[in-house]
């Protein structure tokens, strides 16, 4: 006869969706305060690292340019060719490009590329720290006379906050001109009257707060991959979280600043 | 405890003269993480020129104590003094000085992935501006890496080395900017018997050369034989039994027959 097993004491399942008890959530929210503060304090004191900047600049900025311009191109292109039969219907094509062009300049451009670079380098800041952290290697800069927290946080967060506001004006003239591109191909319009008919109806104040914003994405991806990352624990399985978790609140962190910044803006009459 | 008494004389290495300069002391040190009390009370002393080895089991706190020696860590009370500095007062920047006088090898090596083995020995020799022009750095590097066998290495990749040479790198890295003290993090774990005999004399090599003093953590006997001019029994926490290797081998003692049968 079979053994008879005892039955396993029911358990919940914890899956990833499990919510961070308010304690848990507290806790993390005032390391991470610290965490920043520590980056002010530290970040603008010598020994700067021009040259770990540089080449953070490099990787953050240069190396996302293929992922975000594709992805700009083909939201210009689709939102064009997805607009154009309404304003048909409505006999107003003429203002495809001012309607394409300000809801890419204000909104998708910053946030399309700050998802980009979220998911492209939070992810990787992440890893990697989360990766030097469980293999000891921040342990051995320290060892070795070098401020961990300088060379890699510092840095790492000073080049997103600078790459993504010059990502994302690459990512808005890409988008521009993918919106050129759709509307030539069902009809004919010169560069001239496109770039006129968009510049022209832009004001200062419709883009300065769409550009002021990007830098606080990059801050806040930067931030949190690094915050992620640097405390990384829990050896290869620590490494993952740090990754996916960094993604997940750089991700959400960009839609709340957005918001933020609507709120910011029409406060100030710039909407 | 049990007590030193005049060396063995089956000790065929050189053990410093008694007078020799203390070059580190820890005195009384306790550490705990929560409720686990790793470090209670320890004491040890470092002798300039000597190799001391600390011997305990798995999580009894050996890396503990490494890791508030060269300040990674803090110990809840005591005191650490390295070169004559405490360590616990120190500025960062005074601590950065003071890191450049102190090696470390890592128990998991801790080389950075990304850069060759050029690019980690550079790092060190860099951050404490030591080399004056490109081909000084060559040539430290070169030196480096002869000193550990693996010149051939230099343009190599970590992920592209087996563990007993990225052992031997990581002893490069610490060696590069010449250290008075080198803190060996059980550096012969995870090595086959071979290799790890290799690491020994590699040791022995570097104390020779560089004439640095060196405490070694370990559980492996035959490292302890080979490298120790002076063994410490961690126990508990504590600072249970001292001596040289042929002192603690004729032991009586249970705990620390325990280690030495």
């Amino acid at each position: 006869m079979p053994p008879v097993l005892p039955t396993p004491p029911c358990c919940p399942l914890i899956s990833p969706a499990t919510p961070m008890p308010a304690s848990t959530f507290f806790t993390e929210f005032r390391a991470m305060t610290g965490f920043t503060g520590r980056f002010f304090r530290e970040g603008f004191r010598p020994r700067y690292e021009w040259l770990e900047l540089l080449n953070q600049c490099y990787a953050i900025g240069y190396q996302s340019l293929p992922l975000v311009g594709i992805t700009s191109f083909i939201m210009g292109l689709v939102l064009t060719l997805r607009l154009r039969p309404t304003m048909v219907q409505f006999g107003a094509t003429s203002w495809i490009p001012v309607m394409v062009g300000l809801t890419i300049i204000q909104e998708l451009g910053p946030i399309i590329t700050g998802l980009m670079v979220a998911g492209k380098v939070g992810s990787s800041i992440g890893a990697e720290l989360g990766s030097m952290r469980v293999s000891e290697q921040i342990d051995a800069m320290e060892v070795s006379g070098t401020n961990p927290f300088k060379y890699l946080v510092v840095t790492r967060i000073l080049a997103a906050t600078l790459m993504v506001p010059i990502l994302t004006l690459l990512a808005d003239a890409v988008g521009l001109g993918a919106c050129y591109l759709g509307i030539n191909l069902q009809g004919v319009t010169s560069v001239a009257l496109f770039t006129n008919n968009i510049l022209g109806r832009l004001t200062f104040g419709e883009v300065l707060p769409a550009v002021v914003k990007t830098f606080f994405f990059g801050f806040a991806i930067g931030l949190i991959g690094c915050y992620k990352g640097y405390h990384a624990s829990k050896g290869t399985q620590g490494v993952g979280v740090a990754a996916n978790s960094a993604v997940v609140l750089s991700s959400l962190m960009i839609f709340l600043l957005d918001l933020v910044a609507v709120g910011v803006s029409t406060a100030f009459g710039l909407i | 405890m049990e007590s030193t008494v005049p060396p063995a004389p089956a000790a065929a290495l050189p053990t410093p003269a008694p007078a020799a300069e203390v070059v580190l002391t820890v005195a009384g040190i306790s550490k705990s993480f929560g409720d686990n009390h790793v470090l209670k009370d320890f004491s040890l002393t470092l002798r300039r020129g000597e190799n001391v080895v600390v011997l305990g089991k798995s999580g009894s706190g050996k890396s503990v104590l490494i890791k508030c020696i060269i300040g990674l860590l803090k110990p809840d009370a005591g005191t650490i003094t390295v070169l004559g500095q405490p360590v616990a007062t120190l500025s960062h920047v005074a601590l950065d000085a003071l890191r450049a006088k102190v090696g470390f090898l890592f128990q998991s090596n801790a080389l950075y992935d990304s850069m060759t083995v050029r690019e980690n020995l550079l790092f060190p020799l860099r951050r404490h501006w030591l080399a004056d022009h490109q081909g000084q750095e060559d040539q430290l590097v070169l030196q480096a890496l002869d000193d550990v066998g693996l010149p051939q290495t230099i343009d190599q990749l970590p992920a592209e080395l087996s563990g007993g040479q990225r052992k031997r790198i990581a002893l490069a890295r610490t060696l590069i900017v010449p250290p008075e003290i080198i803190l060996y993090d059980e550096p012969t774990t995870g090595l086959d018997p071979v290799t790890a005999r290799e690491i020994d004399q590699l040791i022995r090599h570097v104390q020779q050369k560089y004439h640095a003093s060196s405490l070694i953590i370990s559980h492996d006997m035959s490292c302890v034989r080979l490298t120790s001019d002076r063994v410490i029994l961690l126990s508990e926490g504590r600072s249970y039994a001292e001596g040289t290797y042929a002192e603690l081998l004729a032991s009586t003692d249970p705990i620390v027959h325990a280690f030495f049968e």
